[in-house]
């Protein structure tokens, strides 16, 4: 197995780390070229939005990514991650994603919480978005004070959260293991 | 839970990586920054060029500017305070700023202490011309590090010069013997801990940028082959003749650093960059305020 990361900004030296100790294989995505490589998945990490969204769209990108999502790539989209997938940018999920949801980094904050069936998973949030709405086809995974913080469509994950900034592997490891989809 | 803090205002940093910070002076450079790709903006009234060319005494910006900053974009808003200047750094927090640059660009407020970063709840960052001086940032608590290259002046020798510098004297930290790292700590003036976490893990415990003198892409992927993680660009944007397509392509330099190819189609009609000022006709070194 091997995941693509996308390494146009952010910090997708932190999920690369979490897939090596998990014994996976990844390379990362710059640019068009970079993006031809054979990959079984495909990681949206950290960063900023609308950075992401000018170097893509720049650099031609977005097409490409948005097909192959669309054709059932597994993807995993963490805090801006969640946002390229929404209806508003990639748009390959239905729902809609509040940006800066919990203000300004004085409103950054860590906590354990439950996602999917398992419990205490470590959560930090920098300057997080949660997600305000979704779409039928969407399957809720956590859900924090009201707010939705991971959610699911067929092959898509997403999280507010940042996963690969802890020692906690098992959301990681839930994502290799959902590519059967549903 | 201050510890809980200094990892959380690292992990913003963390997020920066591979971007970067632009300096602006106005909502509307704020918002040609954001969409040319900025991951940050560093909010001050006037950018280093212009403060060097003024002199006096240069201050924290007014605060009614920097909220007009936060107000028009959504990428993180950064604000300057002098070294030392610990009220100037409380009204910053007090505004909910995203990160402080205790910066040597401004006059320093006190020659023998900076600010007991600690005791705050916003993130600071930090210049740096060497290891010990980073170092000793990170044990204030500096949860982000850049180097102070010499800012305004659009020659980016001095940032080159500190980014070789700490990365020579990390790699020799990371070939020592644990029984030399004892001498190692005293002679660079900082914790044991810290030299420790440098010796095994062969980087900063936060991220680092570089700073000061960044004018072309060319420049930025320098920095960034040199070993920084993402690039401070100040007077070097807005100073240009075309200020948004130099942007636009310092943001996927530093994204394509590794790649001549794409640096070179980047590098294309830019237009005038900063005239800039040479490192031998400085009067005035900022680097040296603050060690």
């Amino acid at each position: 197995m091997k995941i693509a990361i996308l390494a146009l900004q952010g910090a997708f030296a932190e999920h690369q780390q979490m897939l090596h100790k998990l014994g996976v294989e990844t390379f990362l995505v710059r640019n068009l070229a970079d993006w031809q490589q054979q990959k079984d998945g495909l990681i949206i990490p950290g960063g900023e939005s609308t950075a992401m969204t000018r170097i893509m769209h720049d650099q031609r990108m977005w097409q490409p990514l948005q097909d192959a999502i669309r054709e059932g790539l597994p993807v995993f989209g963490t805090c801006a991650g969640m946002i390229m997938l929404d209806r508003n940018h990639l748009a390959t999920m239905d729902m809609e994603v509040k940006r800066n949801a919990y203000g300004r980094q004085l409103g950054s904050f860590y906590t354990e919480s439950a996602f999917a069936d398992m419990v205490d998973v470590k959560m930090p949030f920098i300057r997080a978005p949660y997600i305000e709405e979704v779409g039928e086809g969407v399957e809720v995974l956590s859900v924090l004070d009201g707010h939705i913080i991971a959610a699911r469509q067929g092959r898509q994950l997403v999280t507010s959260f940042h996963p690969e900034l802890t020692d906690d592997t098992r959301v990681h490891e839930y994502f290799l293991n959902m590519k059967s989809g549903h | 839970m201050k510890e809980d803090r200094q990892t959380l205002n690292r992990n913003l940093a963390q997020m920066l990586k591979g971007g970067v910070i632009m300096d602006v002076t106005t909502p509307e450079q704020a918002r040609i920054a954001e969409a040319a790709g900025a991951c940050a903006v560093m909010a001050l009234e006037r950018i280093p060029a212009d403060i060097r060319a003024a002199g006096g005494v240069s201050r924290m910006s007014d605060p009614k500017m920097i909220k007009g900053i936060q107000e028009a974009v959504s990428i993180p808003v950064m604000a300057k305070c002098r070294i030392g200047h610990f009220v100037e750094a409380q009204i910053l927090e007090a505004i909910e700023i995203d990160y402080i640059d205790e910066s040597e660009v401004l006059s320093p407020a006190d020659d023998v202490y900076h600010i007991d970063k600690r005791q705050f709840n916003v993130p600071f960052v930090c210049g740096a011309k060497d290891l010990g001086e980073a170092l000793r940032r990170i044990n204030e608590g500096a949860t982000m590090i850049r180097t102070k290259g010499e800012p305004g002046t659009g020659d980016v020798i001095q940032a080159v010069r500190h980014m070789r510098m700490m990365q020579s004297e990390i790699r020799r930290l990371t070939s020592m013997s644990e029984d030399e790292l004892y001498e190692a700590a005293k002679q660079l003036r900082v914790p044991f801990d810290l030299v420790q976490y440098v010796h095994e893990n062969g980087k900063l415990p936060v991220v680092n940028f570089a700073a000061g003198g960044v004018a072309t892409p060319a420049d930025a992927a320098l920095m960034m082959q040199l070993g920084a993680e993402g690039v401070f660009v100040g007077s070097g944007i807005f100073k240009s003749g075309d200020p948004v397509k130099r942007a636009q392509a310092i943001v996927k330099a530093v994204t394509n650093y590794q790649n001549p190819k794409v640096i070179a189609e980047l590098s294309e009609d830019l237009g005038e960059a900063m005239v800039g000022i040479n490192e031998s006709e400085i009067e005035l070194l900022m680097a040296e305020r603050g060690k």
